[in-house]
């Protein structure tokens, strides 16, 4: 275990020191203290590493990951695992805005709230979320899972196309085109199997799933404004 | 970008250390607006009967000895005059209206800051760190404070133009965002009598409440009616004589972290300015939906 003080070490040579590593060989655990909200942290990464995060980090946190094994104990900042690949990124406590935008792969769990424009754009990463999600939830993704444990905000799976969403508490309102599923035998393994990775204790069954109405694929000319 | 904070302190044991954690909280928002920096602090407030108002000039030869003077003739000698930097926080036995109305005529060269009773800002070009070491912020004791580190997107980088803004007795407000109806709104609320001192868009916004607040409404009143009536991306932070409150626009572009204790009420651009306060790793901690106005007022 490598313990990082970034009261003391420059913040890039802690990313360029994770990025020179494949986790293969040489290093593979790390300790970051002292992370204060800052910016940027652990992004980038491209190799089997533990990387745990004692206190809040800022935005971007895990940012692009790539096999990494990522843990935030405190918050986090702005678009936390924007683009994750593969690899987990798991906060603790509370994330802010756009968590695992544009993600393509990988699991992202915040234990605590996600907050506005959770998974947008998301093009195949699951995100587990303990608490709630705040408005927009999943716009305009493309593939993946969510798994809200707790309510969701206005305007959830807004214009998404091939997503679950599967969410316990309630939901504030379904945006366009988002509509509640039936919970087949095949939507209950994924959500059970994504619970049991994420570490999150819930009871399945008690889920509605939701996902899209398949009503924006194809140009409709009664909707065109002449 | 810009980076706001606000601290309105529920115990009163607290009130005494307010300056140091306000400035605590801006410092840490230095990389979101390195142009300006600006900080309302709301005190006990003066006694029955006067006003305070606070002018800056930005000429440093300015003859204050001789503004004094002119004060005292005019307003009488019990007039207080408390000189911080470039900054003069006046407390007159006198209608606030008359005071803006004789600065106006005799002294066009002075910006007035803030009006009001318990109400005093602070602004000046350069870092939050220096800005907070001119005035001797982190001495100052009081209710609630505003906090404002600006990066100039929309009109010139000047002492008047930094943040907050305060067009109206006791009101104050600091803005992360931009405006994008603020020069008809500007029209508009000039035929409703108010008065801007600066090309700035947020000063409409601060004078948009100061008109709302006249015409009755309550602050959250007024502040609802402005997620229809303001247009563009922000987040606002608002200060009354007695209450604090934090609006985001209806998608809830721009950031906002609100965290709440026994002791105090914090919200910051970023998590990582309330990092800083004492308790908050028991402090329930949430992002403001947007469109929505969260409000608190001493009882």
């Amino acid at each position: 275990m490598i313990e990082i003080d970034l009261d003391k070490s420059e913040l890039r040579a802690l990313n360029a020191k994770l990025h020179s590593l494949d986790g293969k060989t040489g290093e593979k655990s790390f300790k970051v203290v002292n992370p204060n909200g800052k910016h940027n942290i652990a992004v980038g990464v491209d190799g089997e590493l533990d990387i745990t995060i004692e206190g809040h980090a800022g935005h971007y946190v895990g940012g692009m990951n790539k096999h990494a094994n990522i843990t935030v104990t405190g918050n986090s900042g702005a678009g936390l695992a924007e683009n994750i690949m593969s690899g987990v990124v798991r906060v603790k406590g509370n994330a802010s805005q756009y968590t695992g935008a544009t993600g393509r792969g990988g699991l992202v769990v915040v234990e605590g709230d996600a907050a506005a424009r959770c998974g947008i754009s998301m093009k195949g990463v699951d995100i587990v979320v303990g608490g709630n999600v705040g408005h927009m939830c999943a716009f305009l993704g493309q593939s993946g899972n969510v798994v809200v444990c707790g309510d969701a905000g206005d305007a959830l799976g807004d214009s998404i196309f091939e997503l679950n969403l599967f969410v316990q508490g309630n939901v504030k309102s379904l945006g366009t085109d988002c509509e509640e599923k039936e919970m087949d035998a095949e939507k209950l393994a994924i959500l059970t199997q994504l619970l049991d990775q994420a570490k999150i204790k819930a009871d399945p069954k008690k889920f509605k799933v939701y996902g899209p109405g398949r009503n924006l694929y194809n140009f409709k000319v009664d909707n065109a404004v002449l | 970008m810009c980076g706001i904070v606000g601290l309105f302190i529920k115990n009163p044991a607290m009130e005494k250390s307010l300056g140091e954690h306000l400035s605590n909280m801006l410092i840490e928002m230095t990389e979101r607006g390195p142009d300006s920096a600006g900080i309302a602090i709301y005190d006990g407030g003066a006694s029955a009967g006067t006003v305070r108002i606070t002018v800056l000039s930005t000429d440093p030869d300015y003859s204050w000895e001789q503004f004094k003077k002119e004060v005292r003739a005019v307003f009488g000698v019990s007039s207080k005059i408390e000189m911080n930097s470039n900054h003069a926080v006046l407390i007159l036995q006198a209608e606030a209206r008359t005071v803006q109305g004789w600065l106006k005529q005799n002294h066009p060269e002075l910006y007035m800051t803030s009006s009001g009773t318990n109400i005093t800002i602070f602004k000046e070009i350069g870092l939050p760190v220096d800005v907070i070491s001119k005035f001797g912020i982190r001495g100052m004791s009081g209710s609630h404070a505003l906090g404002h580190t600006r990066m100039a997107t929309e009109s010139a980088v000047t002492t008047s133009g930094s943040h907050p803004f305060s067009t109206g007795a006791d009101l104050c407000l600091v803005h992360n965002g931009s405006m994008s109806n603020h020069n008809r709104m500007r029209r508009t609320l000039e035929f409703h009598g108010v008065e801007f001192q600066t090309e700035n868009d947020s000063e409409v916004a601060a004078g948009y409440l100061t008109w709302r607040l006249q015409e009755g409404d309550t602050l959250d009143e007024a502040l609802e009616r402005g997620f229809e009536e303001l247009d563009g991306f922000y987040t606002f932070a608002i200060g009354t004589h007695d209450g604090f409150a934090v609006v985001r626009d209806p998608i809830g572009a721009k950031p906002a972290i609100l965290a709440e204790t026994d002791d105090w009420v914090a919200m910051a651009s970023e998590f990582r300015a309330i990092a800083t306060l004492p308790g908050v790793e028991n402090a329930k901690i949430w992002e403001p939906e947007p469109a929505r106005v969260y409000s608190w007022y001493k009882n």
